[in-house]
């Protein structure tokens, strides 16, 4: 796994991995997921995960959608010439240049979730930077039902960012750190990003603990993602992707609200998919099909 | 709801309810009279891929998605049928509006 960047303690690792011993002859595509705050990009042979990468979405969609594919291209011996079919989705699709194609999330992340965990797949909830999906699906990954709301960040990965900064913990240790508190407090009245800070600020004062302020947010938060879970309608299994899905926090909260398990995250640090790359993991396999698609016609 | 409806919501749930504009995808044939029957001229036909083929079906425009629970409250969707749903010959809009 290689790194790069100066990203702060408070938001997600930029990284890129490779899985030379999966390199074959086959069908090369690419998909590229511009996200409101991060970017990510999978190149799969022949409908299998061969490499990506994941990066910060900086202010220029169009440079970042190039960068992210580039760096997930990096030690793999393709090029971007060597690409057969590339799908562009996410917020920012329309500027992802180099696509054959541009195709909404709704497609791109039921297919992610089915790749990632399999056909028991029923429900997906994907918490992305500044929006949350509730998505229902069927056993071969087709949507039933979906709903996006990015009417505001509440309760968005954008949230917990701005919580680790003012608390000063790394966004990785967030989640673990918003358990320890003896008893869970009432969750706060406004997930609201914008006065989020005003608000675990007047608690901090209050004597409140930065745990205990932690808790009471990530508990507005699930407790909004349950809702539009509910919305959808809850079917097991089901499975959380995005920034969010590595916040122990806010997953064993929906979990308690809900009870339900979720299907745990594969372990993206060893050898597993990592939830964040479900959009361009669904693109890549879209890509794939579309391509054969075309030959076929 | 037909077995294979592909319902997109478009909307939100913020802290007073939450109001959405449902197309059933599947159901929708995209013949426009949702859009005519609109007194707010809410909606619009968008493309989705469904089954790897792109499809026109009705949407709500972009600049209306963030404030439908103002713009569709002209047609008063609690309790009762709004025009654009009674517009749909083949069942495919609903309006959710629960307010809290």
């Amino acid at each position: 796994m290689s790194q790069k960047g100066t990203a702060g303690f408070w938001r997600w690792e930029e990284y890129q991995r490779v899985f030379p011993e999966r390199k074959k002859p086959g069908l090369v595509t690419a998909g590229v997921d511009v996200g409101s705050v991060g970017s990510k990009a999978a190149i799969m042979i022949d409908g299998e995960a061969y490499s990506w990468a994941v990066m910060r979405t900086g202010s220029n969609s169009p440079d970042s959608a190039k960068k992210v594919l580039d760096w997930a291209l990096e030690g793999t011996g393709f090029s971007l010439a060597d690409l057969q079919y590339t799908v562009g989705t996410g917020y920012g699709r329309v500027n992802v240049p180099m696509a054959n194609k541009a195709i909404t999330e709704i497609a791109c992340h039921a297919k992610g979730a089915n790749y990632i965990w399999g056909p028991t797949v029923r429900t997906v909830l994907d918490v992305g930077g500044q929006d949350i999906k509730a998505i229902r699906i069927d056993e071969t990954g087709r949507v039933t039902s979906f709903l996006m709301n990015d009417k505001c960040a509440a309760g968005t990965g954008r949230g917990m960012e701005v919580f680790a900064d003012l608390l000063q913990i790394p966004i990785e240790q967030i989640g673990e750190f918003s358990l320890k508190v003896d008893k869970e407090p009432e969750p706060v009245s406004c997930t609201c990003v914008a006065f989020a800070k005003t608000e675990a600020m007047g608690l901090l004062r209050n004597g409140w603990s930065k745990e205990k302020v932690l808790a009471a947010y990530t508990r507005a938060m699930a407790l909004r993602m349950a809702n539009l879970i509910n919305r959808v309608g809850l079917e097991k299994e089901l499975v959380i992707t995005g920034g969010q899905s590595k916040n122990v926090g806010v997953v064993s909260r929906i979990e308690t609200i809900l009870n339900v398990k979720c299907l745990p995250a594969p372990n993206w640090r060893e050898k597993g998919l990592d939830p964040m790359i479900a959009g361009a993991l669904g693109a890549a396999l879209l890509a794939r099909a579309l391509y054969l698609k075309t030959q076929a016609s | 709801m037909s077995v294979n409806a592909v319902k997109i919501h478009h909307g939100y749930s913020d802290g007073s309810g939450e109001y959405y504009v449902v197309i059933d995808a599947a159901a929708c044939n995209g013949c426009g009279l949702c859009i005519a029957g609109c007194p707010q001229k809410v909606l619009e036909l968008q493309t989705v891929m469904m089954d790897l083929e792109d499809k026109s079906v009705a949407a709500v425009k972009e600049e209306h998605r963030k404030k439908i629970k103002y713009t569709c409250s002209a047609c008063k969707p609690e309790g009762q049928k709004t025009p654009c749903s009674r517009a749909c010959k083949n069942k495919a809009v609903s309006v959710v509006w629960n307010k809290h």
